[in-house]
């Protein structure tokens, strides 16, 4: 009889945690960041600079775009758009369309990146990497950086950013 | 007896936390009202109709061709577009009007998916913006809730020639 009113009791407070539980874990790993194991080598030196023996772990904010706003040089993960076509652009310049990005792998030709698949819609913005959070010795907050060779040559507002040499 | 105010205020506090979380995963995952404006989607949707879009089809990769779909517009993530599936991924789809003498076709390329509005002459959809990206959906709608005498399940396209 007491085991049965325990089982019981266990029970509720096992549903009523569920329902507490499971809905604020969804809602923290889709409004506020998640954590993910970067693989492969095309953000090489920024992210994984070991390669696959020592992968970095992220922390991908989502907070920060929930408005989709992302500044040049940020590191973003973006929902998976399948290749429109493996694009040769026979322009060396290319005008990045309204609502859209340009992202690119830090590791030049190690990279499936808008060099391949064209310019990505803002609204495929998942998250913006802000900090490393393994291994401990790489802990720190990623800072926005464009390589000098790969900044825009002009911007809408119509100023010019440094030219460079291709 | 402020430690009676501050246990309520612990108390209600956690449950505004619990029960916003179930609200945030009952409009991610299961659905969510949306009220439609615009003409592009006459005579299904009108201006100010409100419908049900559910979200199970779009996590689980179901929308079909001939799906009325909620989506973010590729220009401006913060607008949502309603427009129907006119092709998924590696379909063939008619890019010319129906008053054009040439008609031509294009592929729809992978991971994309074209859109076109049911009211052709009044619509911007992928005819003039190309195909958009599958993971641009949001919903599908499956059901009008206003206005009352329009209740229920949505029509099929009337522009059925052109899903080649």
């Amino acid at each position: 009889m007491a085991q049965t009113g325990f089982g019981r009791r266990y029970f509720k407070a096992f549903v009523s945690g569920f329902f507490v539980a499971v809905p604020v874990t969804v809602t923290v790993l889709d409004r506020l960041a998640y954590v993910a194991r970067v693989e492969g080598a095309s953000m090489q030196p920024s992210l994984n600079p070991d390669g696959e023996s020592s992968p970095d772990v992220v922390l991908l904010n989502r907070w920060s775009v929930r408005n989709y706003q992302v500044h040049r040089g940020d590191i973003v993960s973006v929902l998976s758009q399948n290749p429109l076509l493996t694009l040769g652009y026979k322009n060396r310049y290319v005008r990045v369309p309204d609502g859209h990005l340009w992202i690119e792998g830090d590791h030049h030709g190690h990279s499936f990146d808008s060099n391949t698949f064209g310019p990505v819609s803002r609204g495929l913005v998942h998250g913006r990497a802000s900090h490393i959070i393994w291994p401990p010795s790489r802990w720190q907050r990623i800072e926005p950086s464009v390589p000098p060779e790969r900044r825009p040559l002009l911007n809408w507002d119509g100023a010019t950013e440094d030219g460079y040499d291709d | 007896m402020f430690r009676g105010f501050f246990v309520k205020t612990i108390s209600f506090v956690g449950y505004t936390v619990q029960y916003g979380c179930i609200a945030h995963c009952a409009f991610e995952y299961i659905g969510e009202f949306v009220s439609c404006s615009g003409p592009s989607m006459e005579p299904t949707i009108t201006n100010h109709d409100v419908v049900f879009s559910e979200r199970a089809s779009r996590h689980l990769c179901r929308i079909q061709k001939g799906d009325i779909v909620i989506a973010k517009s590729p220009f401006d993530p913060k607008m949502n577009i309603c427009k129907r599936v006119m092709g998924l991924e590696g379909d063939k789809v008619c890019t010319s009007g129906p008053s054009d003498i040439f008609k031509t076709h294009t592929y729809v390329p992978r991971g994309h998916v074209w859109l076109e509005g049911d009211n052709l002459r009044n619509s911007t959809d992928s005819r003039s913006y190309g195909p958009i990206p599958y993971a641009l959906i949001q919903g599908r709608v499956c059901l009008k809730m206003w206005p009352p005498h329009n209740f229920g399940i949505l029509a099929e396209s009337p522009n059925d020639g052109r899903i080649l």
